[in-house]
């Protein structure tokens, strides 16, 4: 299964790292990444596979959420059907 | 990888314009917990809704989970109970209410929908004990909903019916007089009621349904109304144009979500039911996006051919968009469920009067319409006919679902709380309409229903 897991809040160093850490730590492989930062807001977008995931989806969330109250960030994951759906025919 | 850009859009939509499944609704036959013996009768009923719908709770939680997008409600809809109930020979069906109650309470399920009857030509000796119950059995449960149909183009308008239910609505808001009257957000009369609605209070799972399937609600004011935003001052082509656009991405969704459920209840799938349905939060009102078109307040002049293209392009962006639409599908407009709403009602702008024009063009019908508690039960009749004639006549779903709040009385408001929200006490007419109800009978089909 392939999922995007977003990642916004304001710039700071580190960020990658820290998401990547925890998304290698549980077997997730990297397929794509698109950042930007807006006027200080950094947005990351990652195109990631799941096929080997180490736990569940719900435990994957649970373990980004230390990053993400860390660094103030809101970091989600979404299964790539919903995106597919809404903006391709 | 998808764009970028749409990514973005998706999780805005979701994060910020409270974008949402609004329900997952399972609907399930009851015809074959017939029985003699109203006991048994409650038992197969019991027996059934408990094994079909024992996963329901956890399959939305899953689709929640793996989506990332809320889905608010777990719902089922029965059968009729008037035509489940009258095989026994029971003189009150209070006790099947207090059954789909204990069902829905153990699936963990927060509604039930299907404690009605379609009487549009007449009673049956089940109608009339059903109706007569309506007012116990929605005091003593939490979560069964209520459903009476008293027309249709096909039939005309039982005003018989009509008559009763004004009084039925009545001792429903004296038994439940001490929260806010409450039992009446739980009862809806409609003419021309749907098979297929996922929404309560109105849900029930026709007679010409399948066994059991899964029908979706979606919803998402807030992404329509900030979808406007971008297109201030535009003509109407490209007001509409939007709204369509909105509509299917948001139905897209919808179809994903009742795929899913579908296959991992292993239920086939029913109807897409694509309707912006507000909640009392803040960004998801259809009130603003009424407002966002240009009208200063929701009720001004021009709110009725605003509410007309909104319903028109909601329906049009979102039948491509799914296999199946059914249900009700359009814009709904309860008062006290809409924050724009109850802001405009506060400062004067909306009146009952206005809300019926609009319902001549919305998908429902006078919805969450809070009165003076001494209102007389001919004066809600009436209000009943008048909806009912307008659903007869045009061809389309009406309903009423009206709370004479027992002790208020215009200037206070009722307090229902949850997604029931806030009910400004609105004006009625002073004038009687009694002799006009103390009439009874029927009001004959309209010609046009006669295309055989």
């Amino acid at each position: 299964m392939n999922a995007y897991v977003s990642v916004m809040g304001m710039d700071k160093k580190g960020i990658i790292k820290e998401v990547a850490t925890v998304l290698s730590n549980n077997g997730v492989n990297i397929l794509d990444i698109n950042q930007t930062i807006v006027r200080g807001c950094f947005t990351m977008v990652m195109f990631v596979d799941l096929s080997e995931l180490t736990t569940d989806l719900a435990g994957l969330k649970a373990e980004l959420s230390v990053p993400a109250n860390a660094m103030n960030l809101r970091i989600k994951v979404q299964h790539d059907a919903i995106f597919s759906a809404m903006h391709t025919l | 990888m998808n764009n970028f850009n749409n990514i973005l859009e998706t999780i805005h939509m979701i994060e910020r314009d409270k974008l949402d499944i609004r329900t997952i609704t399972m609907g399930i036959s009851l015809l074959d917990c017939c029985d003699t013996n109203g006991e048994i009768a409650r038992q197969k009923i019991y027996k059934k809704i408990t094994t079909l719908a024992k996963d329901l709770v956890k399959v939305g939680e899953e689709i929640e989970e793996k989506y990332g997008i809320p889905i608010i409600n777990k719902r089922i809809s029965v059968t009729p109970i008037s035509i489940v109930a009258q095989a026994c020979d029971d003189k009150n069906y209070v006790a099947f209410a207090q059954t789909l109650d204990a069902a829905a309470k153990a699936v963990g399920v927060n509604f039930i929908g299907g404690f009605s009857a379609l009487v549009q030509k007449g009673y049956t000796k089940g109608d009339q004990i059903l109706i007569e119950s309506i007012p116990k059995a929605l005091a003593v449960t939490d979560r069964v909903c209520s459903s009476i149909n008293v027309g249709s183009t096909k039939a005309g308008i039982n005003m018989n019916a009509v008559r009763d239910l004004g009084r039925i609505i009545k001792e429903t808001a004296a038994l439940t007089k001490d929260q806010e009257s409450i039992g009446c957000a739980k009862l809806v009369v409609f003419a021309n009621a749907v098979n297929d609605n996922p929404f309560m209070a109105g849900a029930f799972h026709g007679v010409t349904e399948a066994e059991c399937v899964i029908h979706v609600g979606i919803s998402g004011p807030g992404v329509v109304k900030v979808a406007l935003e971008q297109v201030k001052g535009q003509p109407f082509d490209v007001v509409a144009e939007t709204i369509k656009k909105t509509a299917f991405k948001i139905t897209r969704v919808g179809q994903l979500v009742a795929n899913e459920a579908s296959e991992k209840l292993g239920v086939p799938f029913g109807i897409i039911d694509l309707s912006l349905a507000p909640t009392p939060a803040v960004g998801d009102s259809v009130a603003r996006i009424l407002e966002e078109i240009g009208l200063e307040a929701c009720g001004c002049h021009g709110t009725t051919a605003a509410l007309a293209m909104l319903n028109d392009a909601v329906k049009k962006g979102g039948v491509m968009a799914s296999s199946h639409v059914g249900g009700l599908s359009g814009a709904f407009v309860p008062v006290s469920e809409d924050e724009g709403m109850i802001a405009a009602v506060k400062m004067g702008a909306l009146t009952i009067d206005k809300l019926e024009a609009m319902t001549c063009v919305c998908s429902v019908g006078l919805d969450m319409i809070a009165i003076p508690g001494d209102t007389p039960a001919s004066t809600i009749s009436a209000i009943i006919a008048d909806e009912a004639a307008i659903g007869v006549i045009n061809n389309k779903t009406t309903g009423v679902r009206i709370i004479p709040v027992i002790g208020k009385s215009l200037g206070e408001e009722a307090e229902f709380g949850g997604l029931l929200g806030t009910g400004p006490i609105m004006k009625v007419s002073p004038f009687s309409s009694e002799a006009f109800i103390a009439r009874g009978g029927r009001i004959p089909a309209p010609i046009h229903s006669f295309k055989n």
